[in-house]
């Protein structure tokens, strides 16, 4: 019942971002260069003065501002985010094709870097203060003031052009007539790089938070209570300290999520990678406005059913704290 | 000042990050004196590759630009707008937080909402979208990246204050009868000054971080040279010329590196506490 109240009150919570987030969107739209009826005109080829006029009222545009944000408000709420001129193609459209894509790389980058993140984290606070603590952080470090970019284009230069590994643009290149197996395996090698990249700026996130968080539990009164019940350090660390230590690790990646729709933009452009974040910058190099903010909706949107997911299961997991708010 | 020093010079790391963020400046400074010609400018033949001729130690891009005076250059930029960008961020962030924390309830309540609301959103693409519609310049690069930024800046001064609002000296300046103003600029804000010197100087490893990844999709002010400009005009000849991206990627990852190790030795002479832990 609690949860169902909880649940309710986040929900409630994220519909207002979000519309604060549509209402941002608007002012920016209207603060975009150029008059939207003549850049459709632009684009459609015609240049008089009353066919401009007839758009304008055809969409809206000789509405009073606030009038013309109830307009704009109201079709978010039905979905309709706009349409991209240049593509001749609703909005939504365009993201939706392109969501997939981005949904399997922010994934996978997310399961590579949390478990990574939180077994070297470990690894490094059960050896602290030890060489191999040092090594473990300052390698997380340099990941860590990496550009994802330039991280993402060495990887193309090593691993696809010296040692011709992987592939290192696209999603599959395999023809029509392969089996399920072959595609997926296809997919799959396409995968690795860019989830890797987009991974490792995270994985040094989650290395430092994890080392830090596991130092923090092994001080805690009760691992002096196991050890002098003679448990052995290893159980200790392994079975109590790390499962204490990994729970805000958890929550605090959720926190990441608006951070990863960044990510995917630089690592989506560098290889090519058919998503949300290379369709943003797609968008960008054609001053197609209405798609860039239209993508930007959805992925602000994106962020806050994250977080409000993230937020239930920790609920869920460790049902001493309440999240309040 | 002299225990802070003497705590800093402990921390190795630290050190060696102070001097690199200072041979940075001093390049930064140097550059018109290095290199008095512009580094738009065509100085050899295009694709000459590094270490091949003295005069251009680092190479020329695709158009014969000297590498080397593109980087001192670049410095400039990253160094400017990582600096201007953080304390836009600062004069933001700062009365926000301290407003906050120290009337807190409905104050608090309000302002809190709003920087959350900041913090939901993701950031990078924000900025995106942010110097996209007001095209790309210096202005609206640091302004972006400001707007981004301050939120993480008014957490954390308003649970300093508040936690500074609960002290004797704080009840004894309000029966002594200073405004409201005085007692958070003279008196509180004096005693939080250390975490928000040290959350500065990683803003500006991030600032330049954000800036090359802005310059890097062709968001950069046009007439500036920028690492990240650099880098992404040499990503479709990666090929055939690695040194172009390769060397600003470097010096990308250099400076960050080095302000993120200045912060955490700031981060440690300023707070004796964390270094205990730290043995």
């Amino acid at each position: 019942m609690q949860t169902l109240q909880f649940l309710l009150s986040r929900l409630a919570k994220g519909i207002l971002v979000v519309l604060a987030i549509v209402v941002l969107d608007f002012v920016l739209i209207h603060l975009a260069p150029g008059d939207p009826a003549s850049v459709m005109a632009g684009e459609s080829g015609a240049t008089d003065e009353a066919f401009v006029q007839q758009l304008r009222v055809k969409f809206g545009l000789d509405q009073p501002f606030t009038t013309q944000l109830g307009l704009y408000i109201w079709g978010v709420v039905r979905l309709d985010l706009g349409f991209s001129h240049r593509q001749q193609m609703p909005v939504l459209d365009l993201v939706l094709d392109r969501l997939p894509a981005t949904l399997l790389l922010t994934g996978a980058a997310f399961v590579f870097s949390l478990t990574v993140g939180v077994v070297m984290g470990a690894w490094a606070a059960a050896h602290k203060g030890r060489p191999l603590d040092r090594i473990i952080t300052t390698v997380s470090l340099v990941f860590y003031a990496t550009p994802l970019f330039w991280m993402a284009l060495m990887a193309v230069l090593i691993f696809s052009v010296w040692l011709d590994w992987l592939p290192a643009f696209g999603l599959y290149d395999v023809g029509g007539n392969a089996t399920l197996g072959e595609r997926a395996l296809d997919v799959a090698r396409h995968l690795v790089l860019p989830a890797v990249t987009l991974g490792l700026f995270f994985t040094a996130v989650y290395v430092r938070m994890t080392r830090a968080s596991m130092i923090e539990v092994a001080r805690q009164d009760f691992v002096k209570t196991l050890r002098a019940k003679g448990l052995s350090e290893r159980v200790i660390l392994r079975r109590h300290v790390l499962r204490n230590a990994v729970l805000p690790v958890v929550t605090l990646a959720g926190v990441q999520a608006g951070q990863m729709v960044g990510g995917a933009v630089m690592t989506e452009t560098v290889f090519a990678w058919p998503g949300i974040g290379r369709l943003m910058y797609e968008a960008l190099i054609q001053r197609d406005y209405n798609l860039l903010l239209g993508v930007f909706v959805v992925s602000a949107a994106m962020v806050v059913v994250f977080n409000i997911l993230t937020d239930l299961v920790y609920r869920m997991v460790d049902p001493r704290i309440e999240v309040s708010r | 000042m002299k225990a802070f020093w003497s705590r800093f010079r402990r921390h190795k790391a630290a050190v060696a990050g102070l001097v690199v963020v200072l041979l940075v400046v001093a390049i930064a400074i140097a550059a018109p004196y290095f290199y008095p010609v512009s580094p738009w400018k065509m100085v050899q033949r295009p694709f000459l590759p590094p270490f091949a001729n003295p005069a251009v130690p680092l190479g020329t891009d695709t158009l014969g630009r000297n590498v080397a005076s593109g980087l001192a250059y670049g410095a400039r930029v990253s160094l400017l707008i990582g600096t201007v960008s953080t304390l836009v961020a600062l004069a933001v962030g700062v009365p926000i937080g301290a407003l906050a924390g120290y009337f807190g309830g409905v104050v608090d309540d309000v302002l809190m909402r709003f920087t959350e609301f900041f913090q939901t959103v993701p950031s990078f693409a924000l900025a995106i979208v942010l110097v996209a519609i007001f095209q790309p310049s210096l202005f609206s690069i640091i302004i972006a990246i400001a707007i981004v930024g301050w939120p993480p800046v008014a957490r954390l001064v308003r649970g300093e204050v508040m936690a500074q609002r609960q002290r004797e000296y704080v009840e004894a300046a309000i029966l002594a009868g200073q405004s409201h103003l005085t007692i958070i600029t003279r008196q509180i804000l004096p005693n939080v000054v250390s975490p928000i010197v040290v959350l500065a100087s990683l803003m500006v490893a991030s600032a330049i971080l954000l800036e090359s990844s802005l310059s890097f999709l062709g968001l950069g002010d046009p007439s500036i040279m920028s690492w990240g400009y650099m880098i992404g005009a040499a990503r479709t000849v990666v090929r055939q010329a690695w040194w172009l991206s390769v060397f600003p990627g470097v010096a990308i990852l250099i400076s960050v590196l080095a302000l993120n190790l200045v912060g955490e030795g700031l981060a440690e002479a300023l707070d004796p506490r964390s270094s205990r832990d730290q043995a």
